[in-house]
């Protein structure tokens, strides 16, 4: 820890830091917990899939505030302003899966403004709208586009660790098919996913929602002994999961530790060896029956080689490339074409992968790190397209900067600029990416496929 | 009543590290919670009862005077697993893998974990033998000038403490000055140790190279590799080394070709095998038979350290096998000699002779180390890992020799 860092800690330096602009980030809602606040609902023309999937949820939503020339009231200061709240909203859903046309945007905007300020703590706001490949016309598909600049927009004025998402649904997609997506972004489980859009379309398998979708289903992970890695393994196991835990050999003793506390089971394992993918399957079936398949498997195992072009080598540059992308391509090549076996992949499955906001947005002296994330992200659209009709979905998460052991090495003015460059001010934690994947994987998510979501409290790298 | 068999189905150890090394401040509790916790991790034991947990140790504090079922309780098994100590000097290990491999042949058990640890770190340092009777006297004293003359009687010397004996009782000699003798009386050459102690250095360092204890080791203490283990020792270096047991120009026992005193802990799962396959285990290997004989050093002409050749003739004996009947030979490297010599006297019987090239194939304890109690459990679970991969059919011979004149020897088939 540096002076500067120790200063940064006392009271004396926090007020200073107050005072430079540099306020105490708020504390994000987190874990499987609702907004306290009421949950609105605003519906545009032809809307009606957002309201249905709520029903899903449990969740009867409230009336919004629509702001109208004729509905304003004078402020303390005369000016004429929406009327507000009575008490704070926990989130605003605006449901504009029928708008089409520019001016409808106005109905958006109608719907936002009250709420921009009245939004409780870790708020959301949740736009679901029509992706552009379901929808006929320029201005239709211009339209769709035009909601993720205000989706965008409205993360970034967001305060109170208030987060805005956009779902655009893509063709036949139901509200079972929708739930998974919303309860994540309405719970804390999404504390740290900001700004961000992805799409859902419709499941080829549907399943209901519930808080343990992992029960007796087993989930592999890999780079599971520390950091994120064991975030997810914990994560998964919360939610009922039978985890294999999987590291490198010499990290035996924390993954022990860690497969230990959630009552799974540890593989010590080079996850780049070749034949990677075999021992899995045999351990799952040694250790948790042969009736036993996996699920899901997390690749999370990752390392990063940090140099700047001018000074890296051929060795630094195979050894990152191997095992962020070229492993998890041969594992997932291994359960994907060896069939139905004891501890071998399920029909219906779930791989996901980890990308980074380097690989979106590249990074000073990582090119092989974000070489090897970018074609994570790269793999994951591919395979998507190339599993086709098979009930199994890949996806990835972009983490950007999240509170490690390695990100903890970062000196210090540099992480604090790192960590206070999103929109929510602060940095991650490991449990917002695993929350992140564990939605993804989640039964009622089949209709979540070849997506890669970021997890960056909405970085402005590369956003 | 049906025929039950006893399977090994995994093992887990520590790595080992010379004593004084990087578990210096690890108690023998420490190092075998260690080792089952590694073992339950990989077999998703946590939380989970196991019928009987049986292990060891050779140097042994008072206060670990229930060490397995205290370890047990630290670990991550089920508080509902009850546990033995059993001591049987460097045999412990695998006496521990016999004791639970009977028990299940009995019905006694389905599921059981056998193992054994040691650290000549932590060994036990006691009071002087006039420094307890004061003590003692002190204790008794009602009246102040009884207590000040029991306090007086205490010499300063009495005050230094006693390590733990290093020497037979009844000899008077460490076990190296009696492997010297032995050494001496078998003709064994300082040539036949060092290539004998390179092998093992070689061949140990070429099974972790392979990967082949990624699933047998779990790392401890920042420590993930045998380190007594040198890979890249030669005959010069090893021929380098002045010897250290035995007297004049025909001493030839050196730290290369002896083991050296060594921090660490084993344990093996077993199980009934149909157990074992109900649940997906792994089989790598059946606990076939086992033998235990003690040899006369004190009054007869017997060898301290070679009793296990006197067991091997009586349990191959017992299952019609010849010693070439095995596909891998795993004989305790106490010391280099050892093994040349008890290898001199099986052959010696009539039994066959020993394929070299089966013996100690991925090392053993001249490289790895030796925790006294825990190389039973090391070597039955690395054999058994062997005759597995080797497939079925295959068979493995384990000798181990022991203080007081001891040696068990076991058998084990794929």
């Amino acid at each position: 820890m540096s002076v500067l860092e120790m200063i940064y800690g006392t009271p004396a330096g926090k007020f200073v830091a107050r005072k430079a602009g540099l306020a105490e980030p708020p504390k994000l809602r987190r874990g499987r917990v609702l907004p306290t606040g009421p949950i609105v609902l605003g519906e545009l023309e032809g809307a009606g899939i957002v309201r249905d999937t709520l029903a899903l949820i449990g969740v009867s939503p409230g009336q919004p505030i629509v702001d109208t020339p004729s509905g304003r009231v004078k402020d303390d200061k005369g000016r004429d302003v929406p009327p507000s709240y009575q008490s704070r909203p926990g989130a605003l859903l605006i449901d504009a899966t029928g708008v089409s046309q520019i001016a409808q945007l106005e109905g958006v905007r109608a719907l936002l403004r009250p709420v921009m300020r009245s939004l409780e703590a870790s708020g959301r706001i949740v736009i679901v709208a029509r992706d552009a490949s379901t929808v006929e016309g320029l201005e239709a598909k211009a339209v769709s586009q035009a909601m993720d600049g205000i989706n965008r927009t409205v993360g970034k004025e967001l305060r109170g660790g208030a987060t805005s998402n956009l779902v655009l649904l893509t063709e036949g997609a139901r509200p079972s098919d929708l739930a998974s997506t919303l309860s994540f972004l309405l719970e804390g489980r999404s504390a740290f996913v900001d700004g961000q859009t992805w799409r859902v379309g419709r499941a080829s398998v549907t399943h209901e929602l519930s808080a343990t979708p992992f029960r007796e289903r087993v989930v592999v992970v890999t780079g599971a002994a520390r950091g994120i890695g064991a975030a997810i393994a914990r994560t998964f196991a919360r939610d009922g999961a039978v985890v294999v835990a999987v590291d490198m050999p010499s990290a035996g003793d924390a993954l022990a530790g860690v497969a230990n506390e959630i009552g799974g089971s540890a593989l010590q394992l080079d996850i780049t060896s070749a034949d990677a993918g075999q021992r899995i399957v045999s351990h799952v079936s040694s250790r948790h029956g042969q009736d036993a398949r996996i699920w899901a498997i997390v690749h999370n195992a990752g390392i990063t080689r940090d140099k700047m072009l001018a000074n890296l080598d051929e060795r630094l540059w195979a050894a990152v490339l191997d095992v962020n992308l070229a492993a998890e391509m041969r594992i997932n090549d291994h359960l994907l074409t060896a069939g139905d076996m004891p501890g071998g992949l399920g029909e219906e499955a779930r791989l996901v992968g980890i990308a980074s906001t380097s690989g979106v947005a590249g990074n000073k002296g990582q090119t092989n790190y974000a070489a090897s994330k970018a074609g994570v992200m790269g793999y994951v659209w591919a395979l998507s397209e190339e599993l086709g009709g098979r009930p199994v979905t890949i996806n990835a998460v972009a983490p950007g900067f999240i509170e490690t052991e390695m990100t903890a090495a970062i000196p210090f003015i540099s992480r604090e600029i790192f960590r206070r460059t999103n929109s929510l001010g602060q940095g991650g934690s490991p449990v917002d990416v695993a929350e992140t994947l564990a939605y993804l994987c989640g039964p009622s998510s089949g209709g979540v496929d070849g997506q890669v979501v970021r997890v960056c409290g909405q970085n402005l790298i590369g956003a | 009543m049906m025929s039950r068999t006893a399977v090994v189905v995994g093992g887990n150890r520590t790595p080992f590290v010379k004593a004084g090394g990087k578990f210096a401040a690890a108690a023998a509790q420490d190092l075998l919670t260690a080792a089952l916790d590694g073992l339950a991790a990989r077999f998703a034991l946590a939380g989970q009862r196991v019928d009987e947990v049986v292990g060891g140790a050779v140097l042994k504090h008072t206060r670990d005077f229930n060490l397995t079922r205290e370890a047990v309780l630290g670990s991550v098994l089920s508080p509902l697993t009850p546990a033995c100590d059993l001591q049987q000097a460097c045999c412990t290990g695998l006496e521990a893998v016999v004791y639970a491999s009977n028990k299940i042949r009995l019905g006694q058990a389905d599921v059981a974990i056998a193992g054994g640890v040691d650290t000549a770190s932590d060994a036990p340092i006691v009071v002087t033998e006039p420094l307890r009777r004061a003590l003692l006297a002190l204790n008794r004293a009602r009246t102040i000038p009884q207590k000040l003359a029991a306090l007086a009687s205490i010499r300063p010397g009495d005050l230094v403490p006693v390590p733990p004996g290093v020497v037979e009782p009844r000899t008077g000699l460490s076990m190296g000055e009696s492997q010297a003798v032995t050494t001496k009386r078998w003709g064994i050459s300082r040539q036949a140790q060092d290539e004998l102690t390179l092998a093992s250095h070689r061949n140990l360092a070429r099974a972790w190279d392979e990967g082949f204890f990624d699933d047998l080791v779990t790392p401890y203490l920042g420590v993930t590799k045998d380190a007594i283990l040198r890979p890249d020792t030669t005959m010069e270096a090893l021929g380098r080394l002045r010897p250290v047991f035995g007297k004049g120009e025909e001493a030839s026992m050196t730290a290369g070709n002896s083991t050296a005193l060594t921090d660490g802990a084993a344990v093996v799962l077993l199980a009934e095998e149909d157990t074992a396959r109900g649940r997906g285990w792994p089989v790598l290997a059946r606990v076939v038979d086992a033998q235990l004989a003690a040899s006369d050093y004190v009054d007869g002409a017997d060898d301290l350290l070679l009793a296990p050749s006197a067991a091997i003739p009586l349990l191959l004996e017992r299952n019609d096998l010849t010693l070439a009947d095995f596909d891998f030979l795993e004989f305790h490297e106490a010391f280099a000699s050892t093994v040349l010599a008890t290898l001199a006297a099986i052959e010696g019987q009539g039994l066959g002779t020993v394929d070299r090239s089966r013996l100690n194939v991925n090392g053993s304890s001249l490289a790895a180390g030796h925790p006294f109690a825990a190389t039973g459990a090391r070597i039955v679970a690395s054999l058994a890992k062997m005759l597995a991969e080797k497939g079925p059919g295959s068979r493995g011979l384990i000798s181990i020799c022991a203080a007081g004149g001891q040696g068990l020897v076991a058998i084990l088939e794929a």
